[in-house]
């Protein structure tokens, strides 16, 4: 499979000005003052996107991830190292940014197209699929200035997937817009990876990146810190948000508390539903702390089925292995494997003591006739 | 649901060609990238104008206004009041001005197309050179316009222009087009870094706009003098004064005329046959060439740090 995006020990330094020079007269008045100072915002990135790969981009704020998307896409030039690109690539880093105010959403449509580096033609060929995806059909002729915020970002998103281009380059931007309009992006982006289209993601959402990904990358101060399987690396960034979350209340380091295990008491994990679902969990703990755990169940398909708490029940730790059992009574889940991601949440502090992607994978097997993820049972008044 | 109307399409991007993203583009591909990317070129410069006239039922009218009302000061103030003497000085003042207008209007409001549109430069990706090109493209456009006007004057008047000399006409334009173009860039990118390289642009183009021949006659006031001092080749250094005496040449036709006031034989602009106007105009646009080289390659240099300083 040929690769569409090659980066190549990319590296990009910022110089951050302390007191900015930014005329003629300050220049010649103060000569040498102005200190700057040189910021590292990526470090020697490597990595490869092949056709038809889906692959997030993760990371907390400042760790990079936006400096990458936009020396790919070469709004920025890298200082060192070099990008390949294959193919034609389209960029939503903002939605809207080309737009001019005072042309009407249809020329707008043409100017961006063109701003995307797409022809006039196959604009042309397009522009009815852009309409109709924005849902502006009343408003394609009115000046954008006129547009709402939603608006705005739907003619924009419409124009990008529209071009149908080779890669697509989203950061971000589906946070915005209202929840169906986010259902069809996300629609239109899973039709892109049926294409064989690439798509490169960036999100701080983990869900979003377990629900579209195939593949993970994880930045961090402007490194390169995992790239692999989307279960892997969201492990590398869950682990790393915590590794340097604020130290809890009580004083010294964090507490060093790992999950090692986690085990069925029957040996497997195949459940029936209804029935009790057992975990054993083998937790190491530095010292004695308190924590309550945190359940996540997911589908296969990358869907949130549950994440709560267990506040209500909280676990001391002793120094040294402990094995806690973890128990939800009547498993309300219907047939189907899911995975189940486990964490343990500091009492007092609230921060993420350990965390455990994939924990386990459940096969529940289900004999009834509901389908879905769970069971209701509604009941029946007449 | 739309459904793409391409459908499922097999591409072939084993052989697609691979655009590379680097520190430092090599001048051939910056220039290869300008070439792929003129249809924004031209979709900026219509939208540009259609943005201008928005709201306005006269339009283009009005882009004609100031460059006539300009004419109509220069001609009142050096043909009536200080009576110069320069026959049909409407059409000498003409063919000068529609040059100096189109290098003007380019070059003073080349400063802001970097600056003013930060957002856009800070988040699509597209050679930033076509936002400076753009706004050169306006000019030419109001350049073509004028141009027209002043033929339909000609014509309305009588004034035969000589013809002969006309096919220089593209090769003079030509060179200024690329002179306009690379200050513009070079500009463009400048005031990025220092902001008030746009009010000291202005004083600079009113000083440029007093060294080249389009109010007076090159011949007939300062040549003696420069000559005498040895200085002619100086003037000649400004690039748009062999511009402006070109489209004289062609526009204006005569060297030497009678003064309309005293009757005394004034020469107005330079005797030289057509061939040296031609070597002149093209050894110009072969220079002028270089220039715009030269400036993209600045462009590019200056192009790095444009999102920390924007």
């Amino acid at each position: 499979m040929v690769n569409v995006i090659e980066v190549e020990d990319v590296s990009k330094q910022f110089k951050i000005h302390h007191e900015r020079h930014q005329s003629l007269k300050e220049k010649i008045l103060h000569p040498r003052s102005g200190s700057s100072e040189v910021f590292r915002a990526l470090s020697h990135i490597n990595f490869t996107v092949s056709d038809g790969e889906t692959v997030g981009i993760l990371g907390r704020n400042g760790s990079g991830k936006s400096t990458l998307l936009k020396t790919i896409c070469g709004v920025l030039q890298p200082t060192s190292g070099e990008i390949r690109l294959r193919g034609s690539l389209a960029a939503l880093l903002e939605l809207g940014a080309g737009f001019q105010h005072e042309l009407s959403g249809r020329d707008n449509v043409y100017l961006y197209g063109s701003m995307l580096g797409f022809s006039r033609k196959m604009v042309d060929a397009i522009f009815d699929d852009v309409v109709a995806f924005s849902e502006l059909e009343q408003f394609i002729d009115t000046q954008v200035k006129f547009y709402s915020s939603g608006m705005y970002v739907r003619l924009a998103f419409a124009v990008a997937v529209n071009v149908n281009p080779d890669i697509l380059v989203v950061d971000e931007v589906l946070a915005v817009g209202d929840e169906r309009f986010q259902a069809k992006c996300i629609d239109r982006i899973r039709h892109f990876q049926r294409e064989g289209r690439s798509i490169l993601f960036v999100t701080h959402q983990a869900d979003q990146v377990r629900a579209i990904c195939d593949r993970a990358i994880v930045l961090d101060g402007g490194e390169l810190i995992a790239d692999g399987p989307v279960a892997d690396s969201l492990r590398v960034f869950r682990e790393h948000l915590l590794g340097d979350a604020p130290a809890p209340d009580a004083p010294g380091a964090p507490v060093d508390v790992h999950i090692d295990a986690v085990t069925s008491p029957t040996g497997s994990f195949l459940v029936r539903h209804g029935t009790p679902l057992h975990l054993d969990v083998d937790v190491t703990s530095e010292r004695a702390v308190s924590g309550f755990f945190l359940l996540e169940v997911f589908t296969r398909g990358g869907l949130l089925v549950s994440r709560s708490d267990v506040q209500a029940s909280p676990v001391s730790l002793i120094p040294g292995s402990n094995r806690i059992g973890v128990e939800v009574a009547e498993l309300p889940l219907l047939d189907g494997v899911y995975e189940v991601n486990l964490g343990l949440v500091d009492r007092p502090g609230g921060s993420v003591l350990a965390w455990r992607e994939q924990a386990a994978t459940l096969q529940v097997s289900y004999d009834g006739r509901a389908s879905g993820v769970i069971e209701l049972t509604p009941a029946i008044r007449q | 649901m739309s459904e793409p109307s391409t459908g499922v399409e097999r591409r072939h991007l084993d052989d697609a060609p691979v655009r590379v993203v680097s520190a430092r583009d090599p001048l051939r591909v910056r220039l290869s990238n300008l070439l792929a990317r003129r249809e924004l070129l031209t979709g900026l410069i219509f939208s540009d104008i259609r943005i201008k006239y928005k709201g306005s039922a006269l339009g283009l009218v009005w882009s004609m206004l100031s460059p006539a009302l300009t004419l109509a000061t220069y001609f009142l103030v050096f043909s009536v009041f200080l009576k110069n003497g320069i026959p049909n000085f409407v059409v000498y003042l003409f063919s000068g001005l529609i040059v100096w207008n189109m290098f003007q209007s380019a070059v003073s409001s080349s400063t802001g197309v970097i600056v003013d549109r930060a957002g856009l430069v800070k988040k699509v990706s597209f050679p930033r050179e076509i936002l400076a090109l753009s706004n050169v493209g306006a000019s030419v456009i109001y350049f073509g316009i004028q141009l027209g006007v002043l033929a339909a004057f000609l014509a309305v008047v009588g004034h035969a222009p000589a013809w002969g000399f006309l096919w220089i006409l593209p090769i003079s334009f030509l060179a200024l087009y690329l002179l306009t173009a690379s200050i513009s860039i070079v500009m463009s990118a400048v005031t990025v870094y220092l902001r008030d390289v746009r009010h000291l642009m202005e004083v600079v183009l009113q000083l440029w706009f007093w060294v080249s021949p389009v109010v007076y006659s090159y011949e007939n006031s300062i040549a003696a003098t420069l000559h005498s001092h040895g200085l002619a080749n100086f003037y000649f250094l400004n690039p748009v004064t062999l511009i402006i005496l070109t489209f004289q040449r062609i526009f204006y036709v005569a060297t030497t005329v009678k003064s309309t006031t005293t009757g005394a034989t004034l020469h107005i602009l330079p005797t030289w046959p057509m061939s040296t106007y031609f070597y002149l105009n093209l050894g110009l646009l072969v220079i002028m060439a270089l220039v715009f080289l030269v400036s993209v390659t600045i462009f590019g240099r200056l192009e790095g740090n444009f999102e920390s300083e924007l």
